[in-house]
Formats: C-alpha cells, sequence, structure tokens
C-alpha cells in the first residue's frame, strides 16, 4: 500500500511539474499587457499586417501540403515497395534539420548561382524576401505533418472497403472520392491544422529566407532585439490569441460534423 | 464458367503457383484449406485485386486476367463484411447500382426486393455499426447480390457467426444461390461446412491445389494424406500392401480386394469404426481387440482412441452407446470395421 502511494504522488508531482512548467510562462505573457496595450497594438498597422501575412501564408502553405501531400501519403498507406522506408526518412527530415539550416538549403537551391535558382528568375519568381519564400519554407516544415497524419488516417482504413467498392463497379476515382475519403476527411483536417499551426510558429527558416515582408514571429523577434520584453509581449498574445480561436473554431465545427454524420 | 488456367500469385509471404479450377456454371464450388494456404488470396486474384504473375482467368469465355475489378462483375463477400461505416444499411446495399446503367424503377425494385428476402427492411436507414454479426453479413450479401454478378465469392461468410446462425445462414445461401442462379466460389477451413452446402469443391495447402472434384469424392477418395487429414479421416496409416492385405507394422488388415502391392496408405473413417464390448457375430472382416486410452467428449458424441498394439485407433460413439458400454479409459474393447469402409491411396 505504501509502495503504491509512493508510485501514485510521484507521478502526480511529475505531472503536476510538466502542467505547470508550459502553462505558467504562457498564462504570465498572456496576463501581462494592459487591455490598453492590446487595443493600440492591434491598431498599428505593421502589427496587424503581419498577422494577417502569417496566417494567410500558412493556411497557403497548408492547402498546398494537402494537394501534394495526400497522393503521397495515400501510397505510403497501401503499396509496398522498395525504398519505402527510405522515402518516409526523407519525409522526416525537416522535422528534425535545425531550422536556420532550413533557410539556408532553401536559399542555396533557389540563387541565381544554381540552374534551378536561375529557372526560377527566368520565371520571374523570386524566394528571397518574399511571400512565395515565406510560404515555400513554410511548406517545406509543415509538409512532414500533414502526411503523417494522413497516412494515419489511411491506414486506419481497411483496403477491403476500397476492394469491395471496385468490385462492385467503382473506379480507383470513384472508390477514393465515396468511399476513402468520407472516411479518412478528418484525419486529413487534423493534418491541416497541424501543418498550418506549424507553419505559423515557423521562424528560425523564415528569418533567413525573408525577414521582410515581416511575419509575426519575426516581428515579435524585432520588437524584443530593439525595445525589449514589454514591446513584444502584446504582439504575441494576439497571434497566439488569434490562432488558438481559429483552431478551437475548427475543432467545433468539425465535431458538430462528426454528430450530424 | 470460371477457368482458372496455371495461375501463379506472388504477394507478401503467400506463393501461390500452378493453380488449375474448372468452377460450373451455377455451380456451388468451395475452396477450402487450412488457414493460411492462400484461400483469400486467390479469391482477390479472381476478383482482380491482387497482382497475377503469370496464368490465365476466364470467366464464361472471355479472359479477364488483365481487366481491372470493376469490369469484371466478380462480387465479393469477406469474412469481416466490409460494410461501409459511413452509409446506412440501404445505401450500402444501393453502393454498386450507381455504377452500371439501370433504371430507377429497377434499382428500387431490386432493392426492395433484397430487403424483403434477407429481411433487413427494418434496418435500412441503421449505421451497419449498430448491427449484430448475422445482420452485417445480411447487408454484405446484399450488397453484392444487387449488382447480378456473374460470380459470387464469399471469403469464410459462417467463421465469423454464432454457432446458432450458422444454420440459419447456410439455409439462406442455399436459398439465395438457388433464387439468383449465380455462380458461387465460397472459401471455409471446415470441412464439414463445405459438406453441407456444396456441389463441387477444391482443397488448397501450402500454395497448390491438392485436389478437386465432386464433394462426396474429396471426402470419400482422398488423394493425399493431407487430403485426408482436412476431410476427417481420423485413421491414417502407412500401410504396406500385399496381396488382398495391408499391413501397419505387425497387424494384418483385410481389404477384401488385392490392389497391387506396395507401399501406401490406407484411410478410415471413426464413424465407420464399431466398438464392441465382446466379441460380435458380424460379417466385418477386421477386428481387432485394443484397450482404450483416452475418450475425449465433442459434445455430442465422444472420440474414443483404442490402442491396439502400439497403433492407435479413433472411433465415434453416441454418449448413450458409451454409457450403455461403460467405457473408459484403460477397459478392453473389441472394434470392428468393414473392408469396405477402408479407404486406400
Amino acid at each position: 500500500m505504501r509502495h503504491k502511494d509512493f508510485f501514485f504522488w510521484g507521478t502526480f508531482a511529475c505531472a503536476v511539474t510538466v502542467i505547470a512548467f508550459i502553462t505558467l510562462p504562457l498564462v504570465q505573457m498572456l496576463a501581462a499587457p494592459s487591455l490598453e496595450v492590446l487595443v493600440e497594438t492591434i491598431l498599428d498597422k505593421d502589427v496587424l499586417n503581419s498577422i494577417v501575412l502569417s496566417l494567410s501564408a500558412a493556411a497557403l502553405a497548408a492547402l498546398i501540403s494537402f494537394i501534394l501531400g495526400t497522393p503521397l501519403a495515400y501510397l505510403l498507406a497501401r503499396r509496398e515497395f522498395r525504398g519505402k522506408r527510405l522515402v518516409e526518412g526523407i519525409i522526416d527530415l525537416p522535422i528534425i534539420i535545425p531550422h536556420p539550416v532550413v533557410g539556408i538549403a532553401i536559399l542555396s537551391v533557389t540563387g541565381r548561382n544554381h540552374w534551378f535558382g536561375q529557372l526560377l528568375t527566368d520565371l520571374g519568381i523570386r524566394i528571397m524576401g518574399s511571400v512565395t519564400g515565406i510560404v515555400t519554407v513554410m511548406v517545406f516544415v509543415a509538409i512532414p505533418f500533414y502526411i503523417k497524419a494522413a497516412k494515419e488516417g489511411f491506414d486506419a482504413i481497411s483496403p477491403r472497403l476500397e476492394n469491395v467498392s471496385r468490385s462492385l463497379g467503382a473506379s480507383m476515382f470513384s472508390t477514393f472520392f465515396r468511399i476513402t475519403f468520407p472516411l479518412a476527411w478528418r484525419s486529413m483536417l487534423a493534418g491541416i491544422i497541424m501543418a498550418c499551426a506549424r507553419a505559423i510558429s515557423e521562424f528560425g527558416a523564415i528569418v533567413i529566407v525573408a525577414y521582410h515582408p515581416m511575419i509575426a514571429p519575426v516581428m515579435i523577434y524585432e520588437r524584443f532585439e530593439s525595445y525589449g520584453l514589454k514591446y513584444s509581449q502584446p504582439v504575441a498574445v494576439w497571434l497566439i490569441s488569434i490562432c488558438l480561436i481559429l483552431f478551437l473554431l475548427l475543432r467545433i465545427l468539425t465535431s458538430r460534423q462528426k454528430k450530424s454524420a | 464458367m470460371i477457368k482458372i488456367e496455371n495461375l501463379h500469385i506472388q504477394l507478401g509471404g503467400f506463393d501461390l503457383h500452378d493453380i488449375n479450377l474448372h468452377v460450373a456454371e451455377n455451380d456451388f464450388f468451395m475452396l477450402m484449406g487450412p488457414s493460411g494456404a492462400g484461400k483469400t488470396i486467390l479469391l482477390e486474384a479472381i476478383a482482380g485485386l491482387v497482382p497475377v504473375k503469370s496464368g490465365r482467368i476466364k470467366v464464361a469465355g472471355q479472359d479477364i486476367t488483365r481487366l481491372p475489378p470493376e469490369k469484371r462483375g466478380i462480387s465479393i463477400v469477406y469474412q469481416d463484411y466490409a460494410l461501409f461505416p459511413h452509409l446506412t444499411v440501404a445505401n450500402n446495399i444501393r453502393y454498386g447500382l450507381r455504377f452500371q446503367k439501370i433504371e430507377k424503377n429497377e434499382r428500387d425494385q431490386r432493392l426492395h426486393q433484397l430487403l424483403a428476402s434477407l429481411n433487413l427492411q427494418h434496418l435500412a436507414n441503421r449505421s451497419p455499426e449498430t448491427l449484430s454479426g448475422g445482420e452485417q453479413q445480411r447487408v454484405a450479401m446484399a450488397r453484392a447480390l444487387i449488382v447480378k454478378p456473374r460470380v459470387l465469392l464469399l471469403d469464410e461468410p459462417l467463421s465469423a457467426l454464432d454457432p446458432s446462425l450458422r444454420e440459419e445462414f447456410r439455409l439462406l445461401l442455399k436459398q439465395l444461390q438457388q433464387q439468383t442462379m449465380a455462380t458461387i466460389l465460397m472459401v471455409t477451413h471446415d470441412f464439414a461446412e463445405a459438406l453441407a452446402l456444396g456441389h463441387r469443391g477444391a482443397i488448397i495447402n501450402s500454395g497448390k491445389i491438392e485436389q478437386s472434384g465432386r464433394m462426396e469424392e474429396l471426402f470419400q477418395r482422398p488423394q493425399s494424406t493431407m487430403v485426408a487429414n482436412f476431410v476427417g479421416m481420423k485413421n491414417l496409416f502407412a500401410v504396406t500392401i500385399s496381396g488382398e492385405d495391408a499391413w501397419v507394422e505387425n497387424l494384418q488388415i483385410q481389404l477384401g480386394h488385392s490392389r497391387g502391392d506396395g507401399q501406401g496408405f490406407i484411410a478410415i473413417r471413426p464413424e465407420d469404426i464399431v466398438l464392441s464390448t465382446g466379441q460380435l457375430q458380424s460379417s466385418m472382416r477386421n477386428c481387432f481387440q485394443g484397450r482404450i486410452k483416452q475418450v475425449i467428449s465433442q459434445g455430442f458424441y465422444y472420440e474414443v482412441h483404442v490402442n491396439v498394439d502400439t497403433i492407435s485407433f479413433c472411433a465415434l460413439v453416441t454418449k448413450g452407446a458409451l454409457l450403455e458400454m461403460e467405457l473408459g479409459e484403460g477397459e478392453d474393447v473389441y472394434l470392428f470395421f468393414k473392408s469396405t469402409a477402408i479407404h486406400t491411396f
């Protein structure tokens, strides 16, 4: 009994420590700026623009991840092939590479010295210091999260459902849209949200590729560097509040549909 | 109807080779074999769901080996039913209709007919997850039949059902087969089930067909020890045959006819062996005295294992007979069987 108690209180203490460790700094930061300062901050055009840019670029990156990542996720869930492990390893790479390295890597293929960068310049596409560059970096860091979530969703669907559908006369396309997608869309949406969240939080790679136009994390960093903690806090509060509300809304929206379905 | 020629399938750990089968139109064909023999893979190959390495599959004279599954007109019902969880029962059943050119009247008629004949009307708007195993099974059958397939493939349809439902579903299957006149190919690992339902069948083991033919033939004249074991020939012995006698070690068994000398096997069904506590006045040629080693309850009957010298026979006895003769382990007993009950191969 004593041992059990010791075990229980031990785990309990660890749990409390972890939760406090995560919530305390966040709550402190959220509570720090006064309402007046918050209002003043959001009325600042630069702040508003940076937040809008962060959100829209991240949404676009998530959309691109969805379009490009879905077929790959499906392939990984359904087929066994030589080199599958390697492909999965490559998809994991953006998660493990240090963020500034990602930025440098992207610049090294898109720079003028590289044939690919030359090609992009000829096409009139600029990566360095542009929204295109920001979205590119975001897709790079976010797409693994989408692919993993979508693959998990596809894995959970028995291939037999697709087999039955096809034997009943449905083509592969019809089968995907009538059976696979309706059963996997929740996982896919979860993946989109994760990819979006990851894209919004990216700083290290973006600051190298595009300091301007300024996304919210870069602005927070700049204000902290030039003016100090007090001036960066309100921007941070606005960024995470808006993100939390958006994700919360999405959650509510999807769980409602689950009930009606 | 279905003709499979030299089929070779290699997939994952499975390697099916030299598969040759012929299934006649309107046949109820049983594909039997132990678990892991590759039965389901063969079904999926016929439906076009797994790639084929070589060989050909023909349906009604048409080579379908390279045809995509949706163009084959072959329905498959899986062991786990594989109902679409996001569709209602009626929409599950209706699923295949949209891909065919069928008038609306005809569609509705087919749906209602199937709902009625499978007793599913009251479940039409339910979600498949809320159904019992037997109900799910009937939905899966209706979904497969609504497109009027040329061939219906059934993957162990009875194994996931309660024993009480099995009998019911067996009757339903027979009835459906007569109604739809579809050619049915059914996979099972249970020989008794196959015997009750099928006309003809094949036994598949470790990637190849061991034997195929009429069910009674498989049952009575197995051509290999594997088939004999599978169909429940418990008394299976390697023998030396000379003249009209077969020798199991030092035990002489009379075959009643000569069959060519040499090595071979004999098999005797356990229900063909009669036990008695004394000598019988009987025409049965083979009579041995032995000692009961073990009595195993099989529900309605008992399996009695009798040692004659070093050789172990197995006989089936009803509970009544067991009690009447007071058979118990360690008791001495006589066993008899007719020479016509001996199957040699």
